[in-house]
């Protein structure tokens, strides 16, 4: 017995949990970015066109966009070849226990972010371990510049999305029936022939399905640059940051938050057009 | 009518190496041993199958013919040649399984290509033999499709493309039947048959399902735990099971247990535990405990002219239009089945009816659930095995 009302009403409370938190703030902040910017902290609400006038034609913003594409991607690129490792011998394992294995992967989401980031300065930094073990070795005469630059970022950055790759790609290798590579050898395949012909081609899914999330959460973070990162290495995320908390120049901040929020949709979207998106849920657990 | 049930050996009856050869090979998974000194030659082209319930060890044989699992003890040949250090993607067989395992993401073509591409078969010639192959099994013209476009029994059948196109040695099928449903099973078994016996094909078919078993083979082992229960052509498995657990495991057999009353060296009164007596031909010492195994099909009810008669209480009928399945209780807590033609009335249910069956119609098993011989007239269809196929043979 299928009640239309009964059925909105139990939809209901998500509904408008998500109008009044998600859709409703966007939209505030789309409205903001027609407001007129008078001076820190205080702006008009007479709509106009600056904001967006001063973000398309300010080359000093393309640059931050175009520089935090390229982290991202390069972030995600290093996630999906240092995760697939991991993910196929998971996969592969005749270990008894391998919910253990599994188990490692989401240990780190114990500890909290910002902490697992601040570790770093203490691995990478001037007095960090690596730093300080190599002079006492006397391998090096002064400390190496570690922290505070783009490697660094990149670096705290895989830290906290290698676990999201391996299970995207883990999830999607176990879906693989292993019959086929059975098939795959019989018919004259090598055990590397046979990953090529069969586990990798179906297991490509999940790895795209890592890919973007790694891109989309690599490209929207500002916590990793802001701690790792020296203000070259501040990504689009830090710089709204900076325009709202530091300047108060909402309707800038309000703008430059809706193209991220677009450019990054953009790419969610392509990726549901061809993969769909159940496999990124799949691979978060669902 | 004395040895007449030599196999025929199809084509190859010169040929003196077997297809396949097992000596005494054990596989054991752990401490868990599914397969126990097994020995077994497969003539070359003949249809073989490997019949068993789930867990007997017929499956685990079948992989460790394509090298999918290792053994623990013996050897395997393949076409006279030892495999036992043989890896799998140099062994040449062809596999087909349960579930089809297609490549999706492979256009028919490309699946069925496959093996050939492997062989480093030119262009020209893989196209060639991909469409011959899609011949064989009716589906001309679907090398574009996807196999998610395939029904089920397309798919198998594409899947028998695959594993024949690059003609290996061996053809293993393990219960490629079972994920079809009932109608195709049927038409499935049929074209199997054909395609084997056209291309003269070794085939080696795994199944847990009887009347696969002996419609298709032309010789079934029979497995249980591990170990063989018999060899033996469709016919001699059926009408002389080696034990009770084939008597029982095919066509479920009636077992009635029973001891010899007397025996004048030709015919032998044998006591059923049921309360009854029966005659059998077979010369028995008195007093030795025995298991009279008698098929459904040989038990007439009603009115019957010659042979053993029993008498009993009909429990319940089924009535199927040319023929009628009855459970009868003959006492002592015995109830036996009867599927007999039906030639007067149907006999209902509390009924009182007499059974009859053929004394040459069953067979003897003793104590620990094995065939005893016959009388010589009979022998013919008692031996286990034919020459061609017989373990361990010279």
């Amino acid at each position: 017995m299928y009640n239309p009302r009964l059925a909105w009403m139990l939809v209901a409370p998500a509904l408008l949990l998500l109008v009044f938190f998600l859709l409703l703030p966007i939209a505030v902040m789309a409205v903001y970015t027609f407001f007129t910017f008078i001076t820190a902290g205080v702006e008009a609400s007479t709509l106009t066109l600056a904001n967006w006038h001063e973000f398309l034609t300010d080359g000093y913003y393309h640059g931050f966009l175009l520089k935090t594409i390229r982290v991202g991607a390069l972030t995600a690129a290093i996630c999906g070849v240092l995760g697939y490792f991991p993910a196929y011998f998971i996969w592969a394992t005749t270990f008894k226990h391998k919910w253990l294995l599994l188990l490692l992967l989401i240990v780190p989401f114990w500890i909290s972010f910002t902490i697992r980031t601040f570790s770093w300065i203490h691995i990478l930094g001037e007095q960090g371990v690596i730093n300080v073990t190599l002079l006492k070795l006397g391998l090096i005469n002064a400390p190496l510049q570690m922290l505070y630059t783009e490697g660094a970022v990149i670096m705290g950055l895989l830290h906290f999305l290698l676990p999201y790759m391996i299970l995207n790609v883990y999830v999607s290798l176990e879906s693989i029936d292993r019959t086929l590579i059975s098939a795959a050898r019989s018919m004259g395949c090598t055990s590397a022939q046979a990953f090529r012909e069969v586990t990798l081609p179906l297991s490509l899914p999940g790895l795209a399905a890592g890919l973007l999330l790694c891109f989309v959460l690599a490209a929207g973070s500002y916590v990793t640059p802001q701690l790792l990162g020296s203000g070259r290495d501040a990504l689009f995320g830090n710089l709204i940051y900076d325009t709202i908390m530091g300047q108060l120049n909402w309707p800038m901040g309000a703008t430059l938050s809706i193209v991220l929020f677009v450019i990054l949709g953009f790419f969610a979207a392509i990726y549901t057009r061809y993969m769909g998106m159940s496999q990124i849920v799949k691979g978060l657990g669902g | 009518m004395a040895d007449t049930n030599q196999t025929p050996r199809p084509e190859t009856a010169g040929e003196t190496r077997p297809a396949v050869e097992f000596r005494d090979i054990s596989i054991a998974y752990g401490s868990f041993v599914a397969v126990r000194d097994f020995s077994l030659a497969i003539a070359k082209g003949s249809f073989v199958t490997l019949l068993g319930p789930s867990g007997c060890g017929k499956t685990t044989i079948l992989r460790s013919i394509a090298g999918l699992v290792d053994i623990s003890a013996g050897q395997i040949s393949i076409g006279g040649k030892r495999v036992d250090d043989v890896p799998i993607y140099k062994r040449n067989i062809g596999l087909v399984f349960q579930s089809y395992a297609l490549f999706p993401h492979k256009n028919v073509f490309d699946n069925v290509a496959f093996g050939l591409k492997y062989r480093n078969v030119p262009k020209p010639e893989i196209a060639r033999k991909v469409a011959q192959a899609l011949e064989m099994v009716r589906l001309p013209g679907s090398e574009r499709k996807l196999p998610s476009q395939l029904s089920g029994g397309q798919q198998q059948r594409i899947a028998l493309a695959r594993a024949i196109v690059f003609e290996p040695e061996v053809l293993l099928l393990d219960e490629p039947l079972s994920a079809l449903d009932a109608n195709m099973r049927e038409e499935m078994r049929v074209e199997i048959k054909k395609i084997q016996k056209a291309t003269g094909i070794t085939a080696i078919f795994v199944t847990h399902d009887q009347e696969e078993a002996l419609s298709m083979s032309d010789q079934i082992v029979v497995m249980n735990a591990g170990r063989m229960e018999q060899i033996g052509s469709p016919e001699q498995v059926y009408e002389a099971p080696a034990t009770g657990f084939v008597a029982d495991f095919l066509g479920k057999a009636n077992m009635l247990p029973g001891i010899v009353s007397s025996s004048d060296g030709a015919r032998t009164t044998i006591a059923l535990a049921a309360g009854q007596t029966v005659s059998v031909a077979a010369a028995l010492p008195p007093g030795r405990a025995v298991t009279v195994v008698v098929r459904p099909q040989k038990l007439s009810v009603g009115a019957v002219p010659s042979g053993n008669r029993l008498t009993g209480r009909v429990v319940s009928t089924s009535y199927l239009g040319g023929n009628a399945i009855y459970e009868i209780d003959i006492g002592g807590g015995t109830t036996i089945r009867a599927n007999t033609q039906i030639s007067g009335p149907v006999a209902a249910e509390g009924q009182t009816v007499e059974l009859a069956f053929d004394a040459a119609a069953c067979v003897l098993l003793d104590e620990h659930g094995q065939r005893i011989p016959v009388l010589p007239g009979r022998q013919s269809n008692a031996k286990t095995s034919s020459a061609s196929t017989s373990p361990r043979q010279q």
